[in-house]
This record gives structure tokens, sequence and C-alpha cells, in this order.
């Protein structure tokens, strides 16, 4: 890109060392299963993002991924007895292969038919959680213990679980943000902008578009996993087709292809849906119907995407 | 009597219940097909335009005491009439923008009546009952026939049927195979092409409420109806391509055979079943069994 660098691009790198301070001494402000719980979903949006933002394919059907390693990471650390991080790394990998098995069958499609295929496939991981019987059906799998991690430190403490949460976090949004800045990111985007163009590059589209969603569903695993372990909770409406159009709408809401847009939207709905009283009732459905609307008709850039536009149009550079 | 150690009064009864569901997909593929002809976007309010269909259909006739028959007339147009708004106000600004923000759009305004039903009316579900007309049944001998149960067969295979007719050999469905093979052409020679878009979804979308009135005796009138069965439709849509008008009505009803069938042989499998042969077909013939690649 021989584009000048934008101000938000060159101020990136500072601001997500303020954002990295402000994520170490937040738990001592703020309830920490509260910001668990954005971490979480942050790190499933940003996973999420890297598929949509920066290679064009709109999954409907990444809670499978999401639960599936929930799960996972709740069966091995409950019933097995393995200590947090393997769980966490058992849901991960898990998420991957299941990501590969779907990527494979949904880009044989392109479009709305991805959306379509991915959305089935998932629907299918949901029949399944509610049949077999060591998924818990509806009940979920309870009582997963957070266990010590390596064997040594204490994760019933809440501020010990957020720290590894918080790493958890950084890590996974380390590995997006070198994924987006190296050549395969650089790849993924041309892809999405003109795909028989690079084709005739001579780029294994289908190839790159694979890695994409295996790197995007097993990121959004390890979020899964790690939600278990905080919430101590496999639940059923973890694979539930919302928790697709969840992650859908926090993408679209914080700012679609922005690094820090996913981050956004996480912590903003996830506030919105703690805060909401609970005389609201199924109006939450109602209220996130309403954002989806108006980020489709008029905020399509979300609130990443305005503040980078409104920061470019006041001339700082 | 039995057939393979399954007795015929199950296999007959599950085989009209695969029947039944395979009509409301064909009827909803068949919608679905339509409007991605003309306008390039998934309805994914779909189903809940389906639910509404239903329950303007329950409303009609707990509160103001209208009819079965009337309802199957009146439910479709007030429903379609909201399509034809979401369609003027909403879906016309997202024409020139990539296809998926039509699908994120609708998707919002699914969990928006979603909500809205299930505020005003719980999930419990409501009950409507069989118009007396077509209550009853026939002993056919080796299995009983609910009359109601044929009826919906009939009706929807002749709306199907009726629709396949009315695009394959009228001059308005001629005007929309052509709007939807090249729409600047067809403008150009002078059809309102904006117009035919608005009738297309508003079309698209009151054949979602006739299926939901339909369906409205048959399961509980619930606002989760339409989402549950809505995302089959999309594995079906998959599996036959929304290339052809016939090949939707077709796989609909095939589907809904298979389905049928596999709750006799292994009924574990059956909420599943349509989603295997997605995989199957995906895997042997990507672009759908009537596609064009």
């Amino acid at each position: 890109m021989n584009a000048p660098v934008s101000f938000a691009e060159s101020k990136l790198p500072l601001l997500l060392g303020a954002l990295f301070v402000i994520g170490l001494i937040a738990p001592f402000a703020v309830y920490p299963t509260f910001l668990m719980k954005i971490l979480c979903y942050a790190l499933f949006a940003c996973a999420f993002n890297l598929l949509l933002g920066f290679a064009g394919l709109l999954s409907f059907g990444h809670a499978a991924f999401l639960g599936t390693a929930g799960y996972v990471c709740g069966m091995m650390v409950r019933d097995v007895g393995v200590t947090p991080e393997v769980g966490i790394l058992a849901g991960t990998v898990a998420a991957g292969l299941l990501g590969w098995l779907f990527g494979w069958l949904a880009i044989k499609r392109t479009g709305i038919y991805f959306a379509m295929i991915t959305l089935a496939l998932a629907q299918m991981v949901f029949f399944l959680a509610i049949q077999i019987k060591e998924t818990g059906g509806e009940d979920g799998l309870q009582g997963v213990p957070r266990g010590h991690l390596f064997g040594l430190l204490d994760l019933s403490d809440n501020i010990a679980m957020y720290y590894l949460v918080f790493a958890i976090f950084c890590f996974g949004f380390f590995v997006i943000y070198r994924t987006i800045h190296s050549p395969f990111g650089q790849i993924l985007k041309a892809i999405r902008e003109n795909e028989p163009r690079a084709i005739s590059l001579g780029y294994d589209v289908a190839k790159f578009k694979l890695i994409a969603f295996i790197i995007s569903a097993a990121l959004a695993g390890m979020a899964g996993a790690t939600k278990t372990l905080v919430f101590q909770l496999a639940s059923l409406s973890d694979v539930h087709w919302h928790a697709s159009g969840e992650v859908v709408l926090m993408t679209l809401l914080g700012g679609l292809g922005t690094i820090l847009g996913p981050v956004v939207g996480a912590a903003t709905i996830v506030t919105l849906q703690t805060q909401m009283p609970d005389s609201v009732g199924s109006w939450v459905t109602v209220i996130m119907g309403v954002i989806f609307v108006i980020c489709v008709l008029s905020f399509r850039r979300g609130i990443v995407g305005e503040l980078q536009a409104l920061i470019k149009r006041s001339g700082v550079n | 009597m039995e057939i393979f150690g399954i007795s015929t009064a199950l296999l007959g009864s599950q085989l009209l219940v695969g029947l039944i569901n395979g009509s409301f997909y064909a009827i909803l593929s068949l919608g679905l097909a339509i409007i991605f002809g003309l306008l390039n976007i998934i309805n994914f309010a779909h189903g809940a335009q389906y639910m509404m269909g239903a329950f303007v259909a329950w409303i009609a006739l707990t509160r103001f005491g209208i009819n079965y028959w009337a309802a199957l007339i009146v439910a479709p147009l007030i429903v379609g009439f909201v399509g034809v708004l979401i369609e003027r106000l909403m879906l016309r600004r997202l024409y020139k923008l990539d296809h998926l923000y039509g699908l994120l759009l609708t998707f919002g305004l699914a969990l928006i009546f979603e909500g809205i039903f299930r505020d005003q009316f719980g999930i419990s579900g409501e009950s409507y009952e069989v118009p007396e007309l077509l209550s009853g049944g026939v002993n056919l001998g080796f299995m009983f026939l609910p009359i109601y149960r044929a009826w919906v067969i009939v009706a929807s295979l002749t709306v199907c049927f009726g629709t396949w007719y009315m695009i394959e050999r009228t001059k308005l469905g001629a005007y929309l195979r052509a709007g939807t093979e090249n729409s600047a052409m067809v403008q150009a020679l002078g059809i309102n092409v904006p117009l035919l878009i608005t009738f297309t979804y508003g079309y698209g979308v009151a054949l979602a409420a006739f299926a939901g009135v339909l369906a409205a005796p048959i399961f509980q009138v619930n606002p989760l109806m339409g989402s549950n069965l809505i995302i089959v439709v999309f594995a079906v849509v998959v599996i036959g391509g929304m290339g052809s008008i016939m090949g939707s009505i077709l796989t609909g009803l095939g589907l809904g055979l298979i389905e049928g069938l596999t709750r006799v042989i292994y009924p574990e499998a059956s909420s599943v079943v349509v989603f295997v042969i997605m995989v199957i077909v995906l895997l042997v013939r990507p672009a759908g069994l009537f596609g064009k690649s």
C-alpha cells in the first residue's frame, strides 16, 4: 500500500500500549468477572473480524467454535482432570479442527451461500449438542472447576483468573495483529478486494481462505474455552445461532475491518446486555435487532471506523 | 401390515409428516429463490415473516373473529404489505452495496420481529383450531389421514405450481425472468424495474405468511417457530441451488420426505439429516442439484 500512513495507524502502537496499561489496572476499578466477559467476547469478535473484515468471508456459524471449545475444555478440566491451560489448549485445537472441516466445506461456495452453509453446519453442531449425553443438553456442563494454572496458581481467585484471561486475550490479539500485517494478511485483503485477480496472480485462493478460517475458528475456540473456565459453565446458548449473530453485531458495531473495532463493539454490547434491567426481558432481542438495522443502514463503518474517518477529515496527519 | 419390520401405519404417518414439512420447505425456499433472483439478497427475515403469518391469522381469529378462510387471504396481504414497506424504506438503500448487507439487515429485522412477538405472546405458544370444514379424517385402511393435513399439502402445492406457472408462462413472469438476467436492460426497455422489485419482495414475503397460516393449526403458533425452520430451509436452498423455481419446489418436497423416512428408520438423526445431505451435495455437486455453476 502506497497510501500515506494515516494518523490513526501511525499512533496505533501508542494507543495499544495505553490500552494495555488500562487492561492491567482495570480489575482494581471494575468488577473482574464483567471485564473477563468483555475480554472473552472481544477475542471472539476479533477472531471473527479476521475472517469477515480482512478476508471478506461472512461466517454465520462461529458459535459452533465458541461452544465446541467450551464443551471440550469443560469436559477435559472437569471429567478428565487436566490443568486449565491444557483444557484451553484442547478447546482451541478442537475448534481449529472443526474449523478445518467447516472451512473446507464452506469455501466451495462464496458470498451468501458461504454464510448459509456455515449457519447450517453450526446448527448441526447445535442439534448434536442437544442430543449427546456428554454435553448435558439444555443444562450444559455445570460446575467446571477453574483449577490451578500449571498446577500451581489458584484460579478461583478472580484477580488471578483475570490476568490469565487478559494474557490469553493479548496473545490472541497479537496473533491476529501479526496475521493482518503479514504478507499472508495482504494476500487475504487482495482476495477480499478482487478474487479473480488474486487467482490470476497465481495465488491458491482456496488455501489462503482455508488457513484464515482455521486461525479464526481456533481463536474463537480459545475465547470459548476461556469463557467456560471463567463462568465454570459450558452452555448450550454458546452454540446457538444467536451467539453467531451477536458476534456479527459486535464486529459491525465496532467497525468492520478495523483492528480495535471488534473490541469496542464487544465491550459496548456486553455492557448493554449487563446493564439492561431485567424488566426489559425480550426487548433485549429487539434492541439488538434495531442496532443491527441502524448499523447496516447508516453506520456501516462502525464506531472505530467513524472515528478514524473523523480524525482523517479534521486534517490531523 | 409391515414392510421390513416397520408397520405401514407408522411409515405412512411419518411420510405424511415429511410431506407436510416438505411442502413448507418448498414454499419457503421458493420465496427465498424468487427474492434472491431479482434482489440478490437472502431474506433472513423469511422465518419471522412465516411466524407473523401464523400470528396474524391467530389474532384475526381470536380478537376479530375472522375465520381461517379469510385469514388465508388477509394474513399474506398484511405481512406482504409490511414486506413492501421494508423494501421501499430499507432494502432499497442497499442494492449498490455488497449483497451481504441485505442478509445482515434482514437478520436484524428477524430479531426485531421475534423479540416483539415474544414480548407480547410469550414462548409457550398458542393453539389455532382446525377449521370445521377440514376437521376429522379418513381411514385409508393402512393409515389414518387427517383431512387438514391433506389440505395443507394440496394447498401449498397448488400455490407452488401456480407461482411456477406465473413466472414461467405469463407476461409478468417474463418481465421478472428478464429482470433477473439483466435488470438494467429491462429498465432501458421501459419496464418499471423498481416497482417490479418491490412487488417481487412483497410476493415472496406473502408466500412465507401463507405458509404460516397453513402451519398455524398443525404446529403451535409460537414466536420461535420461524427461526427454527428457516435454518433448515437455508440448507434446502444450498442443496437445491437457487437457479430454478421448479428445482426449489422439488428439493423442498424431496428433503421433507427423506426427513420423514429418517424419523422412521433412525429417529436420532432426523434433525440433522438435511444438513448431512447438504454436506454430501457440497462435496459432489457444489453448485447445488439445480444450480448453475
